[in-house]
């Protein structure tokens, strides 16, 4: 019952409290799976760059950035391969499970960017500026924060198939061609990275703006006192 | 579509959706130190058998125009020890054994009468970098069938002047262009590229194609895997 506004009412007293169930199972599910997958993925995958830390020739080497090891996981290149390798799978997996479930509950409508949503996305960024009011919501997500959950889902699956390339160059090798050379998929393997990050942070930034209740409902699947009305 | 239910219900049923997400714990076992090493194994396992089944025989490595190539001043010299093991040239031979029909010595002349294959392919090292370098060699799987090769073995088993070790699944083995190589560039290979033969393989990575060959066994059974394999990486590496 996705979306269905339901009053919780107090032992102590007769008022009630809203609540709505925001998350089915299988998204929470993904969400904190994911989670820790993409934590091992960037970490691991830091600790591979470090082995060849540059985007050009080997002769002569000319090192981009020399990450901290402290900030990698796995120790080694064959230590990250292994968890790079082996939470890919993980990665994956869930990446299909949840792509599966959203195309065929029709869940999917909760944060997919549409056309429609292209109207409200000034309104919105006057409001995030401080320059405007909140545009009333009837849905649980507005079209900046749909902007931004559509693109994340769109850099997941780029960082599988950049991946795919840079491990596979030969069995993909018109994927490879695709993205430039297996050259440039390396260094596109690496800058979707940066940008999952990027939206990462800005999610984190956001959660902790949108306080307790906010945050729980990707636990329960419940929030309280939902700032919106649903349809 | 509202309703009520009293506090203590809804609590009961935020625990039972909590308790759905129970599974993603059991990821914790990869933090415990007694797991991590047969976990990681098993998913480095896991890894090699997707790649053994996404490895299509008949599909060729890409190959290039000689203006692709880089030139050999920048293919990298990489080695486990030595750039020099010092092979005697004069007193050279692959020493062939296991399920063969005709075990024993082979010279580099008896090699180099396979019908010659040449071509441009990218080398990519594990650590992330690539060349395009030109090879020249015979085709392994001609001379497993010089040698009457049981090619329904499991694996081709390699040993090295540098005490290098590798191993190679059959598939890959039989791939069209994997050679067992003694040319680089057109040129004799050079003793840091591996001379008298190593082997260049377009569909592996770098640590599967060894230098300095001394030592060929078609088998079932490896003691070892290979050098790098042996202490903890992918044993398949199909590019």
């Amino acid at each position: 019952m996705p979306e269905a506004v339901i009053e919780i009412e107090s032992a102590k007293s007769d008022e009630t409290t809203p609540a709505i169930y925001e998350h089915p199972w299988p998204v929470r599910f993904c969400h904190w799976l994911n989670a820790v997958a993409l934590f091992v993925m960037v970490g691991s995958g830091l600790q591979i760059f470090r082995a060849f830390p540059s985007f050009g020739a080997k002769v002569p080497q000319k090192n981009l950035l020399d990450w901290p090891k402290s900030l990698a996981i796995g120790g080694w290149l064959g230590g990250a391969l292994q968890w790079h390798l082996t939470f890919m799978w993980i990665y994956i997996g869930t990446g299909l499970f949840y792509l599966g479930y959203q195309i065929f509950s029709g869940n999917y409508r909760q944060i997919l960017f549409t056309t429609r949503d292209v109207p409200g996305v000034w309104p919105m960024v006057r409001h995030y500026f401080f320059l405007g009011p909140k545009p009333p919501s009837r849905e649980a997500y507005n079209p900046l924060q749909k902007q931004a959950y559509t693109s994340a889902i769109i850099l997941g699956i780029l960082s599988v198939l950049t991946g795919l390339v840079i491990w596979k160059p030969v069995q993909f090798s018109w994927l490879a061609w695709l993205m430039g050379g297996f050259h440039m998929a390396r260094l596109w393997h690496f800058l979707v990275m940066w940008a999952i990050l990027l939206f990462i942070f800005g999610h984190l930034v956001m959660v902790v703006l949108h306080g307790w209740n906010n945050f729980v409902s990707m636990l329960t699947g419940w929030k309280k006192n939902p700032d919106y009305t649903p349809r | 579509m509202e309703s009520r239910i009293n506090e203590r219900k809804f609590k009961r049923i935020n625990r039972r959706e909590l308790l759905k997400l129970a599974p993603v714990v059991a990821l914790g076992a990869f933090a415990l130190p007694k797991l991590q090493a047969p976990l990681l194994k098993a998913g480095l396992g896991f890894s090699d058998w997707a790649s053994a089944l996404l490895f299509r025989k008949g599909l060729l490595a890409p190959t290039y125009a000689d203006s692709e190539v880089a030139p050999i001043e920048k293919f990298y010299v990489n080695d486990y020890d030595v750039d020099d093991p010092g092979v005697d040239f004069d007193k050279w031979t692959l020493t062939v054994s296991g399920s063969v029909q005709k075990p024993g010595d082979y010279t580099l002349a008896q090699i180099q009468a396979l019908p010659k294959i040449r071509h441009n392919t990218r080398h990519v090292c594990v650590e992330g970098w690539d060349v395009i370098g030109s090879f020249g060699g015979a085709r392994l799987s001609d001379f497993l069938r010089v040698i009457g090769a049981d090619t329904t073995s499991r694996v081709v088993y390699f040993e090295c002047a540098d005490d290098y070790y590798e191993s190679l699944d059959m598939a890959t083995a039989l791939h069209p262009q994997t050679l067992l190589c003694y040319e680089m560039y057109h040129q004799p290979l050079t003793r840091e590229h591996g001379a008298p033969l190593r082997l260049q393989i377009p569909t592996k990575v770098g640590y599967k194609q060894a230098k300095y060959l001394t030592d060929l066994k078609v088998t079932n059974v490896l003691q070892k895997v290979g050098y790098w394999e042996d202490q903890g990486y992918s044993e398949f590496y199909g590019l």
